[in-house]
């Protein structure tokens, strides 16, 4: 303890290079060692003083952050003059430049040209103050409005759930003790100690309110109308304050998928994994509780051997499909060593792939469900037993006609297989792509792998070619993400469907029961954000394919100030269309902030401080032009 | 190069020149006699060692009351004494204060042969002085001590009286010192010393390290030993209390002679004396063992730069001197706080209410003036008898009751009548004000009394204000419509207002700085807004103008508070004063100095006969409005006070400081009588209920938190107060006592505010990152 707090307060001191440094940049050459450590610790010292002040502006400014208005006004109290213009982001005035062994620092001076300040767009002009009144709590309970936090933090609900035996600490006792006492239940007869101990019950009792909420809300997840839906699902991936209703919809979905498989009505199971995905993407909720519920369904989803009437001609695989995503969604966050979800739920599905009496359907989500675990998973699973698969199919393709159902069956599974582990091959296997060789190794399927993988690798080749970037995989629920687009023309757009696996339901979604759906080409969305040295930016969407929905979505894109280098940023449109009949894209072109912040945002910092001042060009210049601007990773 | 400017100085001045007397609108007072006279004539009273600069702003004992003149104790000045008046005396003629001079001399009973009157009458010239001045001065006072007989045993006290202007005097102190390799080894011994003593001496004792440790780190960098300073620093600031973490980092950048000249805190840290309580048995322990090893160095220390106050009984345990250390300069005396504080209230006035009846029809018509009294009695003992713990009525003239302030009474005891009666069984319900898009600019909200307007202060200098009901705000016409309109009419009120500027909100433009601090007049009619650029501001709510902008705080100005019935309102800022001030006076009535850092906030007494200031020097002042006196001194946070309210029946006083405690303070004993653990930020927000049953507190780390107030006060009532050792045990009871917490949505609590039917309003800025 003593040792850590002398650590703090051993008095730091500029080094004497930096002095020598500033000197050299007001042009006196040279200056004797110890006068620069006496300039050094009397500048540490100043400095120092004018910080303690500038923090005391801090503490009256109520904020956390000290600011450069802080500073300015500590210079003011000791009557010197403040650094004005400091307020830009970008406000390391020294560069850093070395070579022929010799170190400079110099004041980089960009060139400006005027016209393109006098042409970029104003930003837009910041909100006013406005001010807004709620509730924190009626009578000493805080009502559950999106105003308030949510009533338990994301943190406790997992600390509850995975670590229910941990003794409550002093901090939480308190808060635990007062979150019931705030909830206003019958808690409050029992005092004293002996209540610190026990582990706060929550109560399942619901408000009126959160009662009609409830019945809203399921009503229109599984009624008839797809914007109320789209609404709801919403609603339930937004609210914060939905976790005392969490026990009641995850009952509300397992006992409707156990109804509705049998009764094979597919559009209900979708609905259902719909509602699931929206808990999942809600921010406060932790489902860990309500796996127990959640997951059979989803798996049911996932393995039934009839979710549907028809399954010649419903769409029952992108329903596999989606719960596939789910299951592997729920395996990454939720998978511990001690609830083991991941490889129990590999167990489950690989018993019944190796099952011979298994169905085509199963058999086929099966699949699924393994391949969305992870590239190692096809590896070991999947890629071992295409032979044995490859036979299979082979047996129903070419033998007799059984039936219409299992010939679908068996090309579904083997586009799938294909799909799947075309990818994993191109990576793992050697080059040399010779068709007689894969024929050999995985039997039947292997001509047509074959093809896929050429198919694969060409098409990582072209990508690394053209952009220096990497694709990027979009399993997550995040909605933003950063990547590189060669070209912002039409066609490229139709393409990236191919490379980019979208999240979103948004197939699902159009799914009416019985009609499946033809994957029609996407429209396309370009939000070109023109930002410029202030606190907003301006942004205009530009919707280039004609097909567009209904709802023009205009997304706020928060976007650093300050910045000349344009980024393209895709933007996965899980909540784009509301009435939507097609998957949207939006490229959100982004101008970047040059190199020394968007080093910070992005994370990686790999640029050399010499960057060369790009001005403000097209979009599609500068994705054409190798850049450095454009070398900075994607941080998937 | 930072120039180096003395605020301390400027405010001496500006207690010389400063004459208005007190005076209500409209009537003359009687003459008060002002808070620097007895700065002056304390010079003579004070042949002691003891005594230094600041303990006449400490409350000290010797003047206070109306013309009593103060030259008493010590029978005929001494020589030396003589001296310094007349170089005093000369200075202040130099500086054209007449009315200064004259008031000293009449006081201090000079006929001096040299007071020719030849003086002109130009008196206010006080911004003239400037440092060389006061270096010249000080030159003579001191060559004049050194003249007398005596000056061996006093030339540091007669400094001390004068030393906060000029540095090298100050440090000159230091010069003289020991071998300074010695250093180390005296401090060492003393540790083991204090290490072997009995446990229950050791806590006492361990009072000392610190101050020792500080004054001997000074006198090494004082004298130029940089390397063992440093050594010094490194070895021995690891032992000192965590709470002196903030001014150890001071410290430690400190390594230059030449630091020393700037650093304000510093100088007072030397020119005041560091204040510890020790029993009296421990305190022969150390001197005992101090004269056994002739550790003069030690002794010298604790001679000169320490006051011990020495106090017989029990010596204490380590966790209540811990509750009441931690200031800048060491704990309260005991004396300090024994002066008499009128913490009643003043007796309501009466109201005829024969427009109640008229005016309300809908509930209990027949019932409500008898109501009203008895509500009022139950709510403090504002009966008709008066309070023996209440100042008298006319202590300090107070304005008078307008028509349209008696229908504010009216108005407040009719809500008053339908106020919930809270408890912990009843919490408050919190209506949450959020500011949106304030970009981390809000610095200051207040909230009128009847719940009716808000204001904010941004850090844009922007002041504005909102209506917090459905009618919105509208100014008086312009000179030239009010022309127009008919004067005779009966609605001429309504008529002068502009309906066609009429909006939820106005800005009011003026501030060149952030504004730290807006307060509502109680009337409504006004609005007080402290900035960053030194001024105060007062503002018109009818055209939404700003009337007066005060200027005397050099510096930014932290805090101002309106007093309860108007008129008077007070100011604290940098500059380490408090200022009370009267609207219609452009200068200040008072100065309260004696805080050893700025004043971070302000606070009127509902009784508004006292002011509280808290201040970064981690401590609370209380001072008497009347004379200029502080007549408490509470010490015990560890952080900077950022936050006070007083009880409804101005009975305790509540403090926040950035260490996220509450302490509450009983104000008539002048004793911390409780500590309200949970924050985990700063606090900036308190605010009693209406009837004193619940506290509320906001905090930086967004949460609104009430406490059990009744309880917390009641607890301690029932114990008899020690008031002679002056601590008392505190229970550790916070979680018993908190009631409620209710986190916002990162939104820090800015202000909090009970309508008068006991509604909580929080006020924050909401962070969207």
């Amino acid at each position: 303890m003593a040792e850590e707090r002398r650590q703090k307060l051993c008095s730091v001191i500029l080094p004497t290079e930096s002095m020598k440094a500033i000197a050299e940049s007001v042009g006196v050459g040279s200056l004797q060692e110890e006068s620069c450590l006496a300039l050094s610790e009397e500048v540490s010292y100043r400095i120092k003083e004018i910080a303690q002040d500038a923090l005391k502006f801090m503490h009256h400014g109520k904020r956390r952050k000290l600011t450069t208005g802080d500073i300015d006004h500590a210079l003011k109290l000791k009557n010197v003059e403040p650094l004005y213009g400091f307020q830009s982001q970008e406000f390391i005035p020294f560069r850093f430049a070395s070579g022929g062994g010799r170190e400079l620092h110099f004041y980089e001076e960009k060139e400006v040209d005027l016209s393109d300040i006098i042409n970029t767009p104003l930003p837009r002009v910041p909100l006013d103050v406005s001010l807004k009144a709620h509730w924190l709590s009626i009578d000493g309970v805080q009502p559950a409005i999106p105003e308030n936090p949510p009533p338990v933090p994301k943190e406790q609900q997992k600390t509850d759930s995975t670590e229910p035996l941990k003794a409550v600490k002093p901090g939480q006792e308190e808060e635990g003790s007062i979150q019931t006492k705030g909830q206003g239940a019958s808690s409050a007869e029992v005092k004293g100690k002996e209540k610190m101990r026990m582990k706060p019950r929550s109560t399942h009792e619901l408000s009126v309110e959160q009662q009609l909420y409830y019945k809203e809300i399921t009503e229109a997840c599984v009624g008839s109308c797809e914007a109320k839906r789209a609404e709801a699902l919403q609603s339930i991936a937004t609210d914060p304050g939905l976790y005392q209703m969490l026990p009641r919809f995850s009952t509300f979905i397992s006992e409707g998928v156990r109804v509705n498989v049998v009764q094979n009505n597919l559009a209900l199971l979708i609905y259902l994994m719909r509602m699931v995905k929206a808990l999942m993407d809600n921010p406060t909720l932790y489902l860990e509780k309500y796996l127990h519920e959640l997951i059979p369904a989803v798996v049911t989803c996932i393995v039934s051997k009839q979710l549907c009437l028809r399954p010649d001609v419903d769409n029952h695989w992108a329903l596999r499909d989606f719960a596939a995503r789910l299951m592997a969604q729920s395996c990454k966050t939720f998978s511990t060593t001690t609830n083991n979800i991941q490889s129990r739920i590999t167990k489950t599905f690989t018993k019944a792939l190796l099952d011979d009496k298994t169905q085509w359907t199963t058999r086929y989500g099966c699949i699924a469900g393994l391949a969305e675990l992870g590239h190692d998973v096809i590896k070991t699973l999947i890629i071992p037993r295409l032979s044995v698969e490859g036979a299979r199919i082979k047996a129903v393709m070419d033998g007799p006609v059984v039936s219409n159902i299992d010939k679908i069956g068996a090309d579904h599974v083997q586009s799938l297989l294909l799909k799947h582990c075309a990818c994993v091959v191109a990576k793992t296997r050697p080059l040399p792509d010779m068709v007689d060789q894969y024929k050999a190794d995985y039997g039947y399927l292997g001509t047509m792998l074959c093809s896929h993988v050429v198919k694969a690798r060409a098409q990582a080749a072209f990508q690394a070619q053209t952009v220096n970037r990497t694709t990027l995989t979009i399993t997550q629920p995040r909605p933003t993400l950063s990547m590189s687009q060669s070209g912002l023309s039409a066609s490229s757009g139709s393409r990236t469907p191919n490379i980019i696996k979208v999240p979103s339901s948004l197939t699902l979604m159009s799914t009416r029961p019985g009609t499946p759906t033809q994957p029609s080409p996407p429209a396309t969305k370009y939000i070109v954000m023109a930002t410029s040295a202030g606190a907003a930016s301006t942004q205009q969407v530009i919707t280039l394919s004609s097909s567009q929905s209904g709802s023009s979505v205009t997304s706020t894109v928060p976007s650093n100030p300050t910045s000349l280098q344009p980024l393209v940023k895709l933007e996965s449109g899980t909540t784009g269309a509301v009435s939507g009949s097609r998957p949207l894209q939006k490229y959100i072109v982004v101008s970047l902030p040059s190199s020394s912040s968007s080093l910070e945002n992005k994370g990686s910092g790999v640029l050399p401080s010499s960057t060369s001042p790009i001005s403000m060009e097209s979009a599609v210049k500068l994705e054409r032009s190798e850049s450095p601007a454009a070398n900075i990773q994607s941080p998937h | 190069i930072i120039r180096q400017k003395n605020p301390k100085k400027k405010t001496y001045y500006a207690a010389h020149v400063m004459t208005p007397l007190l005076s209500a609108p409209g009537e003359k007072m009687a003459a008060v006699q002002d808070a620097p006279m007895e700065l002056d004539s304390e010079k003579e009273t004070k042949p002691e060692i003891l005594s230094d600069g600041t303990s006449n702003l400490s409350g000290n004992t010797a003047s206070g009351t109306l013309s009593s003149p103060p030259l008493t104790a010590g029978g005929a000045p001494k020589q030396e004494d003589q001296q310094t008046l007349i170089a005093v005396l000369q200075f202040l003629r130099r500086n054209k204060l007449t009315e200064s001079v004259d008031i000293l001399r009449r006081e201090a009973c000079l006929e001096d042969q040299e007071d020719s009157q030849t003086l002109d009458g130009s008196g206010g010239g006080k911004g003239d002085g400037d440092g060389g001045d006061a270096n010249s001065l000080l030159s003579r006072v001191s060559i004049a001590s050194a003249a007398a007989p005596q000056s061996t045993l006093t030339p540091i006290p007669v400094k001390s009286e004068y030393d906060q202007p000029d540095v090298s005097v100050v440090l000159s102190a230091y010069s003289q010192q020991g071998d300074p390799s010695l250093y180390q080894v005296y401090y060492t011994g003393l540790k083991n010393f204090i290490e072997s003593v009995l446990d229950c001496h050791r806590a006492e004792l361990s009072q000392l390290f610190y101050p020792l440790f500080v004054h001997m780190y000074l006198e090494l960098v004082y004298n130029n030993h940089e390397t063992k300073a440093k050594a010094f620093f490194e070895k021995f600031s690891g032992d000192q209390e965590c709470y002196y973490q903030d001014d150890l980092q001071i410290l430690c950048g400190l390594t230059k002679k030449e630091h020393l000249k700037g650093n304000e805190a510093l100088l007072d840290f030397r020119t005041s004396r560091f204040v510890l309580r020790i029993s009296r048995d421990s305190y022969q322990l150390l001197k005992r063992h101090l004269q056994e090893r002739h550790n003069n160095q030690i002794w010298n220390i604790i001679q000169e730069h320490l006051y011990i106050d020495i106090f017989d009984g029990m010596p204490r345990s380590k966790s209540q001197i811990d509750s009441m250390s931690g200031s800048f300069a060491g704990e309260t005396r005991r004396e300090v706080n024994k002066a008499k504080v009128f913490y009643g209230l003043l007796k309501e006035p009466e109201i005829e209410v024969p427009l109640d009846d008229e005016d309300d029809e809908a509930e209990n018509e027949e019932g409500k003036p008898k109501k009203k009294k008895t509500k009022k009695d139950s709510m403090g003992s504002k009966s008709k008898k008066q309070d023996p713990n209440a100042p008298q009525q006319n202590r300090i003239p107070l304005p008078e009751l307008k028509d349209s302030d008696k229908l504010d009474k009216i108005m407040y005891m009719k809500e008053s009548t339908k106020r919930i009666r809270l408890g912990p069984e009843n919490l408050p319900s919190i209506c949450f004000y959020s500011f949106l898009n304030a970009y981390q600019g809000l610095t200051a909200v207040d909230f009128t009394d009847d719940s009716s307007l808000l204001a904010g202060g941004f850090a844009d200098s922007t002041v504005r204000v909102w209506s917090a009901t459905p009618k919105k705000l509208r100014k008086v016409k312009s000179a030239a419509e009010l022309n127009l309109i008919d004067k005779e009419s009966d609605d001429v009120l309504e008529r002068i207002m502009d309906e066609k500027t009429a909006s939820e909100s106005k800005n009011l433009y003026g501030h060149s700085g952030p504004v730290y601090g807006v307060s509502f007049s109680p009337d409504r009619n006004y609005l007080l807004s402290s900035s960053e650029d030194g001024t105060v501001r007062l503002w018109s709510l009818q055209t939404f103008t700003c009337l007066v902008g005060y200027k005397g705080h050099n510096y930014p100005v932290w805090d101002t508070h309106f007093s309860p019935f108007g008129y008077y309102f007070v100011s604290g800022g940098h500059d380490r004063v408090a200022r009370l001030w009267a609207t219609d006076h452009y200068q200040p009535l008072r100065i309260f100095a004696g805080h050893l850092a700025d004043v971070t906030c302000t606070r009127f007494h509902p009784n508004s006969n006292y002011v509280v200031t808290g201040s970064t020097d981690r401590t609370i002042r209380l001072w008497d409005v009347l004379n200029g006196n502080c007549v408490r001194f509470f010490t015990g946070h560890k952080g900077p006070i950022h936050s006070l309210a007083f009880s409804p029946n101005g009975k305790f006083l509540a403090s926040g400081s950035t260490d996220g405690r509450v302490l509450l303070w009983d104000i008539g004993h002048g004793l911390m009588i409780g500590e309200l653990k949970g924050h985990t930020d700063t606090i900036y927000a308190l605010k009693f209920s209406r009837d004193g049953e619940i506290l509320a507190s906001g905090s930086m780390d967004n949460t609104v938190r009430l406490w059990d107030s009744m309880k917390a006060f009641d607890d301690m009532e029932t114990d008899d107060f020690t008031a002679a050792t002056g601590h008392i045990p505190l229970p550790d009871n916070s979680q018993e006592l908190l009631l409620g917490m209710y986190h916002s949505k990162s939104t820090p609590v800015t202000h909090l505010h009970f309508t008068r039917r006991n509604l909580l309003l929080a006020a924050g800025a909401y962070n969207s990152q």
